[in-house]
């Protein structure tokens, strides 16, 4: 679990009067951890079936991360996500159907199946795309806020990405880069303690504890580590570092700690795990915490089944929307390569 | 009409971008302050700020990246690259990041941006610094590449690449920074995926492409005073888009071709061009095509030895002539 928490949770007792998330946003925020956990175990069925091809990462297990910094989002900011990117693109309000559709590879998909699922792009939702190589979105979250900052936009970029990104060297140019220009970006990384197959812990040493935020010291940055389970502490974390990047104060750091309950991919089974270290994360698997959570905030028990309800049957609906739609035309082999619509290299 | 270098085009060109569209802003190690570590950028961030005209740390990742970003959000960057060799160091921007990001998201995404770098040899830097790399650039769907041999083509390629919706990689020859042209008054925007008949001729074509270009001309006049065998000579300029009927309607006139190049002989452009000409052109040709290349080395450092390996004029000749009167 974490090691240090930054914010705390609300002292008890909880209650809708002392709350400062409020009940509006509290809901959001569970209606969006609970679409990203349905519509990613659909993705994981539909693998069974042979429905979902290519490869997929899915982000069981870290909803919260997504879910709580998304709700600090304004519609003007933008998302830089990587190949572990279905959750932060339903984060920002992109439908079930277009994400499963482009995982299904069918042309009803978000970018009619030429993306795929590691590249999960909306530019109408402020997501700017999912970055496939490790590191190479966070130099290009820097180039989006540098934009913000030559023009005067107060919009803010945030990138997210795993604690294996932490070891290539775009991460430190971005850092250094992002830190010396005063750039409004905000790095998010999901430290769910495995690169791939392979503990963090295994290839970072001994001394550093946290790869991100230990680093991100390195480059005058404020190191935060939080609990990246809880959404709430999630949330308002990042609405600290949003009021600071528009304020013109310069990018943050958040590391959050979380776990992934299944493998790296989905040709991995996730062996290397000690016994019994995915069952303990469960015991605080961040939806049934926030749930919980809503119960003692004197939330209605039927007003949260009726949002579990509501997104089954978004989820449902949108698997056998994404069944009947057909495969890509063919005439998307070729367009897009070049500005003007096609691929022409020669006159 | 004034006489320019080379080099002093080039910050011509930027200035007259950036003068035009304020989304035009300029990134690079060395190009502020400095004016650039070939003296190509030399009053830039007095004249545009530095807002505008920023020093980067020398992180090629950084620089490409945060290109990339500003183009995908509403700027129109121009990014340095010193040297081409160093698109070893930030190959994945090139390669996999901005020709690809149009395509993958079926078209939401666009990046506006060009890439100048200071390619080829000719200044006896060594294997790590001389380097002719456009067939990295030319192999990769998306992009489109660029590399004028002359003042006034830096100008308006340069014009063109900036106003292009596409990613250009932009080939300067550091060999000719100190070469000197005539160049018009005023605003120049050239076309890219153009190329351009330099000297016109009958018997034999040859393309060349940036520092190739005045040796393969000052080949042709020789060719024509002292074997009196008339070339056509080509300035390729762009490698994407490829001008083929520009190509292959001198073939068909001159019934030969032959490619002088740079770069190591593998993949070299001079294959691509000559394959096409094979395909299409084949019943034209009295001859095989002969490309004329740098053989398949790292380049030497010593004067001496990379001049002997680079095509010039006398190798130019010699191939020419032999193939002709052969």
């Amino acid at each position: 679990m974490t090691s240090e928490a930054r914010a705390k949770p609300v002292a008890a007792p909880p209650s809708l009067a002392n709350d400062d998330i409020g009940e509006q946003t509290r809901l959001h925020i569970f209606r969006t951890q609970v679409t990203i956990r349905e519509a990613e175990q659909r993705a994981y069925d539909l693998f069974l079936q042979n429905l979902v091809k290519g490869t997929s990462h899915l982000s069981l297990g870290q909803e919260a991360v997504a879910a709580g910094v998304a709700a600090a989002m304004q519609p003007k900011d933008l998302s830089f996500c990587t190949y572990r990117g279905h959750a932060h693109t339903l984060a920002r309000g992109v439908s079930v159907e277009k994400v499963l559709g482009e995982l299904m590879q069918r042309d009803n998909g978000l970018m009619r199946g030429k993306g795929g699922s590691m590249h999960l792009t909306s530019v109408e939702h402020g997501v700017m795309g999912s970055y496939a190589i490790i590191g190479a979105h966070l130099p290009i979250a820097c180039g989006a806020a540098w934009r913000a900052q030559y023009k005067g936009h107060d919009d803010v970029s945030v990138c997210f990405f795993g604690d294996g990104t932490t070891n290539i060297g775009a991460f430190h140019e971005a850092l250094n880069f992002a830190a010396t220009w005063k750039l409004p970006v905000i790095f998010v990384c999901e430290n769910n303690l495995y690169m791939e197959y392979t503990a963090i812990a295994d290839v970072i040493p001994a001394s550093i504890k946290h790869p991100a935020a230990d680093r991100a010291s390195a480059y005058g940055l404020e190191r935060i580590v939080i609990d990246g389970n809880d959404a709430d502490e999630v949330y308002r974390t990042a609405q600290i570092a949003f009021a600071k990047a528009r304020k013109g104060d310069g990018p943050s750091m958040i590391e959050c700690m979380t776990y992934r309950y299944s493998g790296h991919s989905r040709a991995d089974p996730g062996k290397y795990r000690p016994p019994g270290e995915l069952e303990s994360w469960q015991k605080r698997d961040p939806i049934k915490m926030y749930r919980k959570r809503l119960l003692d905030f004197g939330i209605a028990e039927a007003a949260i089944a009726d949002i579990e309800a509501e997104v089954r049957h978004i989820v449902d609906t949108a698997t056998e929307a994404c069944k009947a739609a057909p495969t890509p035309d063919v005439s998307l082999i070729t367009s897009d390569v070049y500005a003007d619509g096609g691929w022409a290299w020669r006159n | 009409m004034a006489e320019l270098t080379y080099r002093d085009a080039v910050a011509r060109g930027i200035a007259q971008e950036m003068a035009r569209d304020e989304d035009v802003v300029f990134l690079g190690e060395d190009i502020a302050k400095a004016g650039g570590v070939f003296k190509t950028t030399v009053g830039l961030l007095e004249q545009f700020g530095p807002l505008r005209v920023r020093d980067t740390p020398i992180s090629e990742q950084a620089i490409m990246g945060a290109a990339m970003g500003a183009a995908m959000t509403g700027l129109k960057p121009i990014a340095e690259i010193m040297f081409s060799d160093f698109f070893a160091v930030c190959f994945d921007y090139i390669a996999n990041e901005f020709p690809k990001s149009r395509y993958m998201t079926n078209g939401q995404v666009r990046c506006p941006l060009v890439v100048r770098t200071a390619n080829g040899a000719g200044v006896h830097f060594g294997a790590q610094h001389s380097q002719s790399v456009e067939n990295w650039a030319m192999m990769i769907p998306g992009l489109k590449v660029v590399a004028p041999s002359n003042p006034r083509d830096v100008i308006g390629l340069l014009a063109a690449a900036v106003r292009d919706p596409d990613p250009v990689i932009f080939f300067e020859h550091k060999g000719l920074y100190p070469t000197k042209g005539e160049v018009p008054d005023g605003e120049i925007v050239d076309t890219l995926g153009t190329a351009k008949i330099v000297r016109p001729g009958k018997d034999a074509t040859i393309l060349a492409l940036a520092m190739m270009v005045p040796r393969a001309i000052a080949a042709a006049e020789r060719l024509k005073a002292e074997a009196g065998i008339d070339c056509e000579v080509i300035d390729v300029r762009s490698l994407v888009p490829l001008d083929t009927q520009t190509i292959l309607g001198s073939v068909a006139k001159t019934s030969r071709v032959f490619t002088v190049e740079e770069n190591p002989r593998l993949c070299g452009w001079g294959a691509e061009i000559v394959s096409i000409v094979a395909d299409e052109a084949f019943y034209d040709l009295d001859g095989p095509p002969v490309r004329i290349t740098t053989p398949h080395i790292p380049l030497p450092a010593a004067d001496k030895l990379e001049d002997m390996v680079l095509p010039n004029e006398a190798r130019i000749f010699d191939t020419v002539r032999r193939s002709l009167e052969g």
